[in-house]
């Protein structure tokens, strides 16, 4: 590979086609590295992407035949305890109306392939079983190409995107990122699960092509920090749970045994009934949130998507930051590349475009997000159990007078969470979602 | 609760290199101080067994999640990525 390239973009994802997408349509000459066999190979994620984020990219990504699962009409959140749990959800007409495709479920492997697909009949070229070994760097440390596992492998450009995703050896090798410490990272194991499409219409209570996505906090995750999901695709269910890798080394917990004991709850175990496993795979997801942001850019490269730590936990976002970062990555370069500056300095204008970007933004407003949940493990060990029992109690008809009851239910509350306690963590989290 | 991590493992697809991709720095350290061992549990593909006295790496079933790498205490896992096309094959994703 002597040939040399404006661009050379390192992963597949989201972030990285988005880039190139935008490059090639402008006719810069853009190469993408893919270490799978094909875009999507080695990608996961929970199941959701956004439609708003996909059209600045592909605006007519619909009628180019975007893989889509299911629309999704209806979001849910649980918080459960360890026999049962609270639910709350929000359906809207809307959503299958004027918000269509607004939020859908994607399989990463056929999305991501598509996506590619699109960038590659744009003009970009994209290599796969490639796998990005180093950076080349010239004399003043400039990065100005890649090295990969190819025989004569070295690339030049006189730009490199790092969308290598969450777990990057390169960035560990070559400090454009400091490795993750395991408090900043989510281990997440998933399920796809396999049932007819008529099953999941009924058992979520949806039409054909409708779906609904559910978030479960509580006992669920054996007292750890983590969240587990459940989304529906067209004939299969992503069924997910992940938790702060530093709280799995500490107690010890394995993975597939948490989501095994998830797939029994009360409340998921009907929903999955007689479906067959599919395919079963594990990740990381950003969680430090705005403070484990690193340097975005540099002499010579730029980083984006979940290489860029770019998640919004509280709302489950990462896929369409991935591809607004990748999109502002594609702006920053054209404009480097007419200016002939691919210094820390030319590059800025990505910086600058994310900070004004609602990326950037939310993930400053969530800024405390992280620690909150960190410092509050009750809303993981005490609380489910607690909350569980005061809406037992309340709904359980056995001639007790209810004051009796609700005493009884805030005399357990103050036993199981001093009233300081409480008063921190209404403050905390206060702070957390302000 | 005992689960087979086998058994989910098996419905992956994977291309398997003849070379690991994996390896344990230095072995004896694993035992010599190392109580914890935190590689046996955190991995979700189960890729580090006890074996007699020492740490074996069946790196096939590896899911290339890179846990082992910031979860060893000792940094003692040399971990890059499959050689290009090899390894997990995600059909889902």
């Amino acid at each position: 590979m002597n040939e040399s390239f404006d661009v050379a973009i390192v992963g597949a994802g989201p972030a990285g086609i988005s880039t190139a997408c935008i490059l090639a349509e402008s006719g810069v000459k853009t190469i993408v590295l893919e270490r799978g066999e094909y875009p999507g190979s080695k990608n996961m994620f929970g199941g959701v992407l956004y439609g708003h984020d996909l059209a600045q990219i592909l605006p007519d990504y619909v009628q180019r035949g975007c893989p889509v699962e299911r629309n999704i009409v209806e979001s849910r959140i649980w918080y459960l305890s360890e026999d049962g749990g609270y639910q709350l959800g929000y359906r809207d007409r809307a959503f299958d109306d004027e918000l269509k495709f607004n939020v859908f479920t994607v399989a990463r492997a056929k999305f991501d392939r598509w996506f590619a697909d699109q960038a590659a009949q744009k003009g970009a070229l994209v290599i796969c079983s490639t796998v990005v070994t180093d950076l080349l760097r010239d004399g003043s440390g400039k990065v100005i190409g890649v090295r990969t596992d190819r025989p004569e492998g070295d690339l030049r450009a006189s730009v490199v995107l790092l969308s290598d995703g969450i777990n990057s050896p390169l960035a560990a090798k070559t400090g454009f990122r400091p490795e993750p410490k395991p408090e900043n990272v989510a281990l997440a194991v998933k399920e796809t699960i396999a049932l007819p499409e008529e099953v999941i219409d009924e058992r979520f209570n949806v039409g054909p092509g409708q779906g609904v996505t559910t978030e479960i906090l509580g006992e669920v995750t054996l007292g750890m920090n983590g969240v587990a999901f459940l989304y529906t695709n067209k004939a299969s269910l992503s069924v997910g749970i992940g938790a702060n890798l530093a709280d799995f080394a500490a107690r010890r917990v394995k993975p597939y045994e948490m989501l095994e004991r998830f797939k029994a709850h009360p409340m998921v175990a009907p929903l999955i009934k007689a479906g067959k496993p599919r395919e079963y795979l594990a990740h990381w997801l950003p969680e430090g949130g705005y403070d484990a942001i690193p340097q975005l850019c540099g002499d010579g490269f730029l980083v984006a998507g979940d290489s860029a730590m770019l998640f919004n936990a509280p709302h489950r976002e990462g896929s369409n930051l991935a591809m607004a970062s990748g999109r502002l990555a594609a702006e920053a370069i054209m404009e480097a590349l007419q200016r002939g500056d691919f210094s820390r300095r030319g590059l800025a204008g990505y910086s600058a475009r994310l900070e004004s970007s609602f990326v950037i933004q939310d993930l400053k407003k969530y800024r405390h997000f992280p620690g909150f949940l960190g410092r509050h493990h009750e809303i993981f060990t005490t609380l489910p159990g607690a909350a569980a029992a005061a809406a037992r109690e309340m709904i359980r008809v056995d001639g007790v007078p209810k004051r009796r009851k609700q005493q009884s239910i805030l005399r357990n509350l103050r036993r199981r969470l001093p009233l300081l306690d409480w008063i921190r963590l209404l403050w905390d989290g206060w702070r957390a979602f302000r | 609760m005992s689960v087979k991590v086998e058994d989910k493992l098996f419905l992956n697809r994977f291309r398997v290199d003849e070379e690991s991709h994996l390896g344990l720095i230095d072995y004896s350290l694993c035992t010599r101080e190392c109580p914890d061992q935190p590689c046996l549990y955190i991995c979700p593909a189960n890729v580090y067994r006890l074996e007699a006295d020492r740490i074996s790496v069946n790196y096939e079933g590896c899911l290339e999640c890179g846990t082992c790498r910031i979860g060893c205490p000792h940094f003692n896992i040399e971990w890059r990525f499959p050689k290009g096309g090899y390894g997990v094959r995600h059909k889902f994703g």
